[in-house]
């Protein structure tokens, strides 16, 4: 081999990559596993727990699983029956955020597609967003999941950030936020989150929805909602979903990431829905055709097995029933552990006000400690959460809830 | 309450608000994607009522009575697996027994390079999320880098790279005149190419027109990549499915390796476990050194996490099964085998069919070619005669899907298209 044939060899195509930055969240939890002490806790990834700690499986997805089992058209892809299929999550996806009987629904005037769970149906709206309104920038609440800015930022769509969360009170900092929308450029696209925000479990009131959506018309905004945790935050499904109703009743062509991770504990699967309320019929053809070359050059097809139980689940009658029963077990379980929380903060005496932690709502509980507090509480307690403070209740039990109100009770008390 | 008595008398009459123009016109400018023409046929097929319709269209394997197959050992996977594991997310990078095991299909069972770390590798959505993945990284460290692409070639290939803003160059592969392979322009162009491109190429089984350089002709091919100083990121979608065997279907890839480049590799379960709807595959990135390869790990992670956070579980496990078990893994080697071994014998049943005919022309390029496709080299004009006078449905370059034929209709098949190309 010559000498120049050896120098193209170490052209070094990839001497230029560096180790990308550890993801805050998965960060958190490969910590918690590479520890070994018995009173670790896992506060840190937003995945539902039972009250013995473990990941659970929802009997209607055991018994959606029993029922797909052994299907022939189980792994085939692009074949009529999977078209089917995934017109029925849809369907049935849209029912539960726009309301069963909603207008939008029988007209025909929704984009809908399948989606890689919230994440793939926030990725094709990106995507969208760039192809067909190419200068608009995204305003994402601030605090919001950091996976947003990543997400918006890779489709190119600058990002922005309206003012949301009151480190003070830990509640909604209203005022400005209205101010915010008022401030931004007409017709911006901004993204909310209809229930149980994440990472702040801070919502606002349907009052408040009410005065959103109105200045929303007056400015001409779009609405992207992220619908990651209905059923989670009040434990019925409907309410969760009221902050779209009432922008739906006021006439606003919403688009909509739906995933079905949590309140279906179907995680690993990606199942999810993007839909994007049109003008028209024809419209939502024009935007669903392309919703699908976005998916197409990504993936071509979304997974089947995912689609296939969550479809089967709200297809029957039975099944659904079963699943919104545990929907709401899985939701009064956290309530549970955050008047607990509370309560045991309050024995303790502790200095501080813990209101927050019943007033915040859904998988999240945003603490208010400081970075130094929590690396205190993963280093003395072993205590694992993400370093804003956001804590997930769904780590907490009835056996460790105690020994958590200790330690935040130590690492907070002389502040 | 004064707020909402306000709202109540502006009422929610759409064309009486400020903001009803804005809300009418935000995708007014979005025109109806193209139709995928694969999608046309198929549609084609079922609207068709005659009862001697032949769908050689589609591009998923049927069995010898038409019908979509689920391997035994995919159901034996699924049995073991139903009703036990939890949902929870898989890592970023998805199953790590997954990837190891599909690694090993590629790189070789003893890999030296699985051994020393060196393989950056995570699982992806099938063939194409490794070929996007892979695309994005590509724009991400070599943003001034071009793609070159054969010709033909897998329509989604073009698709995947413009929409990763990868520019795309092409390299020429198909000669129509003896349906095989163009191996003197080919060459040229990779010469012509600057020092340093990046080159698709696909490893065995090409598609759509099943021609595959010799192995003679990969050994050439990797020592003018040498000599240029390429890239090559290989697309394995038919492994075991072209020959039947594996290991031999991933020849050019260990070429290749041998000569010591560092390549790419996009592999997928869609075909050769009939695994197409869960959406399972592997990307993997040969590094210089196992630091190297965790950065590229660690990168590919990062394009994948705002795409869809983690990879789907199902499919990752039902490969992981399989494959982890040396039972299973037998099972399925056997099966891979069937299945080619079946579209090999209806490629020879085709090709006899039509010389038994008398046609007079060459139809050595039906066994010449390998894996689920066939460049039939009919024209357009004679594909819509073959489709409106004997209701048979293919794309309209000709490409016949072998999966698609049987024992039953190959007889059928021959006739026809004896019928509108004898007079050509």
């Amino acid at each position: 081999m010559s000498t120049s044939t050896k120098a193209l060899n170490r052209l070094g195509w990839w001497d230029r990559v560096s180790p990308a930055s550890k993801d805050p969240i998965t960060g958190v939890t490969e910590a918690f596993l590479a520890d070994t002490n018995p009173h670790k806790i896992n506060l840190g990834v937003g995945a539902y727990r039972d009250d013995e700690g473990k990941p659970v499986v929802l009997q209607c997805v055991r018994n959606a699983e029993a029922k797909i089992a052994g299907c022939d058209f189980i792994n085939v892809g692009r074949e009529s029956n999977a078209t089917a299929v995934g017109s029925k999550l849809v369907e049935e996806s849209v029912k539960l955020a726009y309301g069963k009987d909603a207008n939008v629904v029988k007209e025909g005037t929704l984009a809908g597609l399948q989606a890689l769970s919230g994440t793939g149906a926030c990725r094709l709206f990106a995507e969208f967003q760039r192809r067909f309104h190419p200068e608009s920038p995204i305003y994402f609440p601030d605090p919001t999941w950091p996976n947003h800015p990543n997400i918006w930022r890779d489709a190119q769509v600058p990002v922005r950030t309206f003012q949301y969360y009151h480190p003070v009170s830990k509640g909604l900092n209203f005022a400005a936020l209205m101010d915010d929308i008022k401030n931004a450029p007409d017709a911006s696209f901004f993204l909310l989150h209809p229930c149980a925000h994440n990472p702040t479990g801070v919502d606002p009131t349907a009052e408040q929805w009410r005065e959103i959506s109105y200045q929303f018309k007056v400015k001409s905004h779009f609405p992207f909602f992220d619908v990651a945790y209905q059923g989670f935050a009040s434990g019925d499904l409907d309410m969760d979903a009221q902050a779209i109703r009432i922008f739906l009743e006021d006439g606003h062509l919403i688009g909509c990431a739906q995933s079905f991770a949590k309140n279906m504990g179907l995680y690993g699967h990606r199942v999810g829905c993007l839909s994007v309320l049109c003008a028209d019929a024809k419209q939502a053809v024009a935007v669903k055709s392309q919703l699908q070359q976005i998916a197409r050059a990504m993936y071509s097809n979304p997974p089947i097995h995912g689609l296939l139980l969550v479809s089967t689940i709200l297809s029957d009658p039975e099944t659904k029933a079963l699943w919104v029963k545990e929907v709401k077990v899985m939701a009064n379980r956290i309530q549970q552990m955050r008047s607990t929380l509370r309560e045991s903060l309050e024995k303790l005496a502790s200095p501080l006000n813990w209101e927050h932690i019943t007033k915040q709502v859904g998988m999240f509980c945003f603490s208010g400690l400081t970075a130094d507090q929590v690396d205190r509480l993963v280093r003395e307690f072993h205590i694992y959460l993400t370093r804003d403070g956001r804590m997930s209740m769904a780590g907490v039990t009835t056996s460790n809830v105690s020994y958590l109100a200790n330690a935040i009770h130590e690492v907070t008390r002389y502040n | 309450m004064a707020f909402r008595a306000v709202m109540s008398r502006r009422g929610t009459n759409r064309s009486s608000d400020i903001g009803a123009r804005w809300m009418s016109t935000w995708w007014g400018n979005v025109e109806p994607a193209a139709k995928d023409p694969i999608l046309g046929v198929t549609e084609a097929f079922l609207a068709d009522p005659s009862p001697s319709k032949v769908n050689v269209g589609v591009g998923a394997y049927r069995d010898d009575n038409g019908k979509p197959v689920v391997l035994e050992c995919v159901r034996e996977a699924e049995r073991r697996i139903a009703g036990h594991s939890n949902m929870e997310y898989l890592p970023m990078g998805g199953s790590v027994k997954m990837v190891e095991e599909t690694l090993k299909l590629a790189y070789g069972e003893n890999s030296e390079f699985i051994k020393d770390k060196r393989i950056a590798a995570v699982q992806s959505l099938s063939g194409t999320g490794a070929c996007r993945l892979f695309a994005d990284f590509q724009k991400r460290f070599r943003p001034d880098s071009q793609i070159y692409i054969p010709v033909p070639t897998w329509a989604n290939h073009h698709n995947i790279w413009r929409d990763a803003q990868v520019p795309q160059r092409t390299f020429h592969y198909y000669l129509p005149e003896t349906r095989g392979l163009d191996f003197a322009s080919l060459m040229d162009d990779i010469k012509n190419a600057p020092n340093g491109s990046f080159f698709l190429l696909h490893a065995c089984a090409h598609n759509p027109t099943g021609v595959d350089p010799t192995e003679e002709q990969w050994r050439e091919m990797s020592y003018q990549f040498k000599a240029k100083g390429h890239f090559a990121f290989f697309d394995m979608a038919y492994q075991g499915f072209a020959s039947g065997d594996p290991e031999r279907d991933a020849k050019s890839i260990r070429i290749f390796l041998e000569d010591g480049h560092l390549i790419g590799i996009a592999q997928s379960y869609a075909k050769n476990m009939g695994l197409y709807g869960q959406r399972v595959g592997c990307l993997s990135v040969l590094c210089e050194d196992e630091k190297q390869a965790v950065a590229v790990k660690s990168q590919l992670q990062q394009l994948a996490r705002p795409m869809y956070s983690n990879p789907p579980l199902h499919g990752a496990l039902i490969v992981s099964t399989i494959l982890g078990d040396p039972e299973l893994k037998n099972l399925w080697l056997k099966e891979v085998k069937v299945m080619a071994d079946r579209i090999i014998g209806m490629r020879t049943a085709l090709r006899e069919n039509l010389e038994k005919l008398g046609s007079p022309l060459s139809w050595e390029h039906i066994t010449n070619q390998i894996g689920m496709f066939c460049y039939s080299g009919l024209t357009p004009e004679q594909v819509d005669r073959l489709t409106s006078e004997f209701h048979i449905y293919l794309t309209r370059n000709g490409r016949i899907s072998m999966a698609g034929i049987t024992t039953g209709n190959v007889g059928y098949l021959a006739n026809a298209i004896n019928e509108v190309s004898k007079s050509a």
